[in-house]
């Protein structure tokens, strides 16, 4: 039977099962397929913090959602054309998200009396009218895969646990994807178990070959790809371009990256992934908590390493001291908060924007931390290297925001080319910098920069520049223990004024005005990028006019911030927490901003936002 | 950093410390900075024996390093002509071994109190000495809180009558020598302010341990814990006491040294006649820390026997060393990073 083959623009595709189904695993292949064919995507993991919850609940649903298209996309979609249910929790927990009219396609073995009462169904929605409006596809993926697997010598519960492929081979078939990435994926994990590689190879071709056969599908579906800027391209996720930003900045600022850092969920990822990276002589170290991680790490940068460490909010309340400490003896320091919902341990798998004031203002005494912000999966990369790149130039602790959404969300990357990432190179003191009354040439270790008002960063090991320092008030220039009223106010002045000046040494803030005659500004920082840009974009196709800004720097903010916001009538702050930004704002610029603001663990739904922009501008219209 | 190896070091903690040849004496390990600690205080006789003791180890003073948290104890570095950190409370080993693990050219040395090592960094404490980074932990110990002037410490003896506790301390002392050996520490020793030649062997026997070494200096604070040594101190009484731990040397004290030790029942040790048959000859190097940790309990209030010296050296390959071993080894396996490699690892693709 030739099958009719429909042009579609973008799809959205939600894989929901238990904790054990393999949804992520799956996900990742299906993106990985996806980003080969040249689409642009954009994904959503979504995965309880709990390893194994009860099979078969609510609390135990795991879900990726895919979003790929023929044109550059921001966001992995609000609402999915199509679910993939593995069991009826998943359906359950994932329905209200669904619109009318799109496929779900549900794994009929698992809809068992027994897994339906789990979940509080009366009766297997599958078979009654209450799916009506959606178009339902009952396969019975379980046993299909079973019955593929017969002449392979694994135990049913092997073959069953194959299932993942064979949907992933069905979906392969309806999206026209490419299948030799998945294959030679398995071949790989599996090279100590060829049984079980064949089994799930077979599973998978099994899957391929049902979708083309059955008359479940009568449609296969092909999103042509996107047309990117030319290049090579890779999907990376944020906490791994993080990574990446961390190995290149130590390359080329010459400093041996020390990371230590203590497991927290969802930072943890870039601390396993940097333990693989020995080879470029970094070194990682899986300290006793959070206090110890932020302060071998300060160690290391007191010996002239690059410090790292990461973690999320509730370890940068625990580091918060030692980050004060830093502030006060001037070191270059890498703090990354991969933030989630809180407070306290929150929900650690999800994400959330309240971290911005922690960042600020987080501290004891006066101490400014610059704040950089990534705005999307890969962004981390190049966000990580602004924070070196200031850490090191201005000697101080940096703080770097991530977030849940964008540590394990993902994204096509155009590879940079290596000659041109941005050249970091520190120099340390050496020499003298000061000279005694009567002519003797000393080292004063807080002699500072003129323009920078850095101080010297002379390491252990330097002839001649020993010196102490600490978290005592220090005199100016020489830096000995100071109590001094007038020396403290200066030095706490000089301190900020340091950490002010950084503003005159990043770009302005750039503002995206297609006509120029915009009344309303959409202004936004860190991972929400994504859904602002696709919410602007909606409301602009409707004929509306919005500008568009978004923060890459929280402290200092560009100079031409308070222009920017006062160039417009209305601005409105869409964030992931109850208005931090917005109250920064207000404090600094006295403009009363417009907070649009949602804390519900999950990334801003762009329609729900572009309803919000239209209804700004239409109030600013009248 | 330039790794000048020296072969001819004859400190084991010091291998991949330059050295120099230039003649040093105590004086140029003196800052310029007045030192301020309370007249009288154990302090400065630590102070003063510890730079006597540096020009022997012939390492550059910019190869020294000092890190300490906060206390009366914590103000060292800021005497030492060395480079040096003075951190916040408690922290001290953690920032130590942030720089030992990335910077085996440095000596570096935490110096801590009770309250500092053993209460708000108790956990820094007892992981760094478990890791066995190459740090040299130097614990003054005064039984007081003399900075924040005068609480109880995690090392007063119950009962004790001070500002936060004026009915009496209500909790049980650590032991910081069983709860070094606790944690796992490959040298432990215990030495007094007072006794500059003993507290000179001991930090000399730390300085020769490659690896964490953890010694504990009973300090006296004339101001609010005075006398806490007093009976291990005076001429009368602290030959009676003072139980000297010398490797390979029988374990006799006793102003004729008519005591011994010998070992008791359920694995203890126990007092007996100075000839007594059994008396144990002290071995610091034994692999397996429950004698040591038998020696650490014959500590009393009353100290009618304190053993002093080194009581445990059993070396281990330090963190640091298989840190670098491990990058050494997977870059000689693999080949050293490429970034073009690392950035275009897992599947690809070209837009044209
Ligand atoms: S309070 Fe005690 S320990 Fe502190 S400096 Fe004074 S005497 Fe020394």
């Amino acid at each position: 039977m030739q099958k009719q083959i429909q042009q579609i623009d973008r799809v959205i595709i939600r894989f929901a099962g238990d904790s054990g189904d393999g949804m992520q695993l799956t996900g990742d292949r299906f993106t990985s397929e996806t980003a080969a064919f040249g689409n642009d995507l954009s994904t959503l993991p979504n995965f309880p913090a709990e390893i194994r919850a009860p099979a078969g609940t609510l609390p135990g649903v795991s879900s990726f959602q895919l979003h790929f298209a023929d044109h550059d996309i921001m966001t992995p979609g609000d609402a999915p054309n199509v679910l993939v249910a593995m069991n009826p929790a998943a359906l359950k927990a994932n329905i209200a998200d669904l619109p009318r009219g799109a496929d779900i396609i549900a794994n009929t073995d698992e809809f068992t009396k027994r897994n339906l009462n789990k979940v509080g169904y009366l009766d297997n929605p599958l078979e009654d009218e209450s799916l009506a409006d959606y178009r339902v596809h009952p396969i019975p993926l379980t046993s299909m895969t079973v019955k593929a697997l017969e002449d392979f010598d694994i135990s049913k519960k092997d073959a069953e646990r194959a299932k993942n492929m064979f949907a992933l081979g069905m979906l392969s078939w309806l999206y026209h994807r490419p299948t030799d990435g998945t294959i030679r994926f398995l071949e790989r994990k599996f090279a100590s178990k060829p049984v079980i590689m064949n089994a799930n190879v077979a599973a998978f071709k099994a899957g391929w070959n049902y979708g083309e056969t059955t008359e479940e599908f009568s449609v296969s579906y092909e999103v042509k790809p996107a047309a990117l800027p030319p290049g090579l391209y890779r999907n990376i996720s944020g906490n791994l371009a993080l990574a990446y930003g961390l190995i290149v900045a130590s390359r080329s600022s010459g400093l041996s990256l020390f990371l230590a850092s203590y497991p927290i969920t969802p930072a943890s990822d870039i601390l396993h992934e940097l333990s693989r990276h020995k080879r470029f002589g970094v070194q990682t170290f899986q300290a006793e908590d959070e206090i110890a991680g932020v302060g071998a790490a300060l160690g290391a940068s007191f010996g002239g390493g690059l410090g790292v460490t990461t973690t999320s909010g509730p370890g940068i309340s625990l580091k918060s001291e030692t980050v004060g400490l830093a502030v006060s003896v001037e070191l270059p320091l890498i703090i990354c908060d991969i933030q989630r919902a809180g407070p306290s341990t929150g929900m650690p798998t999800k994400a959330e924007q309240a971290d911005l004031l922690l960042a600020m203002f987080g501290r004891h005494g006066e101490a400014p931390v610059p704040i950089v912000a990534a705005r999307s999966p890969s962004d981390c990369f190049d966000a990580v290297l602004e924070a070196v790149r200031l850490a090191t130039k201005y000697r101080t602790p940096v703080l770097l925001l991530s977030d849940c959404y964008l540590a394990n969300g993902s994204e096509p990357w155009r590879i940079p080319e290596i000659d041109s990432l941005p050249d970091l190179q520190v120099e340390f003191a050496s020499e003298h910098n000061h000279t005694d009354e009567d002519g003797t040439p000393q080292f004063w270790p807080f002699q500072r920069d003129p323009e920078t008002l850095a101080r010297p960063w002379a390491v252990p090991g330097t002839p001649g520049l020993e010196h102490r320092i600490g978290g005592l008030e220090k005199a100016d220039g020489h830096g000995n223990i100071s109590y001094d009223p007038d020396n403290h106010d200066l030095m706490v002045r000089l301190r900020q004024a340091k950490i002010d000046g950084i503003a005159r040494d990043i770009p302005p803030l750039e503002v995206d005005d297609p006509d120029g005659d915009a009344r309303v500004l959409v202004l936004g920082w860190g991972s929400t990028y994504g859904p602002i840009g696709a919410a602007v974009r909606r409301v602009r196709r409707n004929g509306a006019k919005v500008a568009q800004a978004h923060l890459r720097h929280l402290n200092p903010f560009p100079t031409n911030t308070g222009e920017v916001l006062r160039r417009y009538d209305t601005v409105l702050v869409p964030e992931m927490n109850l208005g931090q930004l917005s109250l920064l704002l207000r404090a600094r610029f006295l403009i009363d901003v417009i907070g649009y603001n949602r804390v519900r663990g999950l990334p801003l739904k762009a329609t729900e936002l572009a309803g919000a922009i239209q209804d700004v501008v239409d109030s600013a219209r009248t | 950093m330039t790794e000048t190896a020296n072969t001819n070091q004859p400190f084991a903690g010091l291998e991949l410390v330059p050295r120099t040849d230039a003649k040093q004496t105590a004086k140029d390990f003196k800052s310029d900075q007045e030192v301020r600690w309370c007249p009288g205080c154990g302090d400065y006789a630590i102070l003063a024996a510890f730079q006597n003791f540096l020009p022997e180890l012939g390492v550059p003073r910019e190869n020294l390093v000092i890190i300490s948290g906060i206390g009366c104890a914590a103000r060292f570095p800021y005497y030492m002509d060395t480079y040096g950190f003075h951190s916040i409370h408690g922290r001290a080993p953690a920032i130590a071994t942030g720089l030992a693990a990335s910077r085996p050219d440095l000596s570096v040395w935490v110096v801590t109190g009770d309250g500092d090592g053993l209460s708000i960094g108790g956990n820094h404490l007892i992981h760094a000495l478990r890791r066995n980074v190459n740090i040299k932990i130097l614990l003054f110990n005064n039984r007081i809180y003399g900075l924040t002037k005068g609480q109880y410490s995690p090392t007063s003896e119950r009962g004790k009558i001070t500002s936060s506790t004026p009915v009496g301390s209500l909790d049980y002392p650590f032991n910081p020598i069983s709860l070094a050996l606790g944690a796992g520490a490959t040298f432990v020793a215990r030495t007094i302010d007072s006794d500059r030649k003993h507290f000179t062997e001991v930090v000399r026997a730390a300085t020769d341990h490659n690896g964490a070494a953890f010694v504990e200096i009973y300090q006296n604070c004339p101001i609010y814990n005075d006398d806490a040594f007093e009976p291990l101190k005076s001429p009368q009484s602290r030959d009676d006491r003072l139980v000297r731990l010398r490797h390979g040397e029988p374990i006799r004290y006793g102003a004729e040294e008519e005591k011994g030790l010998r070992l008791g029942k359920y694995g203890g040790l126990e007092e007996c006649a100075g000839d007594d048959e059994g008396v144990v000859v002290h071995d610091a190097s034994v692999e397996d820390p429950s004698y040591a940790f038998a020696l650490s309990r014959l500590d009393n209030e009353e100290f009618t026997h304190t053993p002093i010296g080194v009581f445990r050296a059993a070396p281990r390959t330090t963190y640091d060393q298989l840190m670098r071993e491990q990058i050494e080894e997977v870059t000689r396996k693999q080949g050293e990073g490429d970034l073009e490699t690392l950035l275009t690892s897992g599947d690809t693709w070209r837009i044209t």
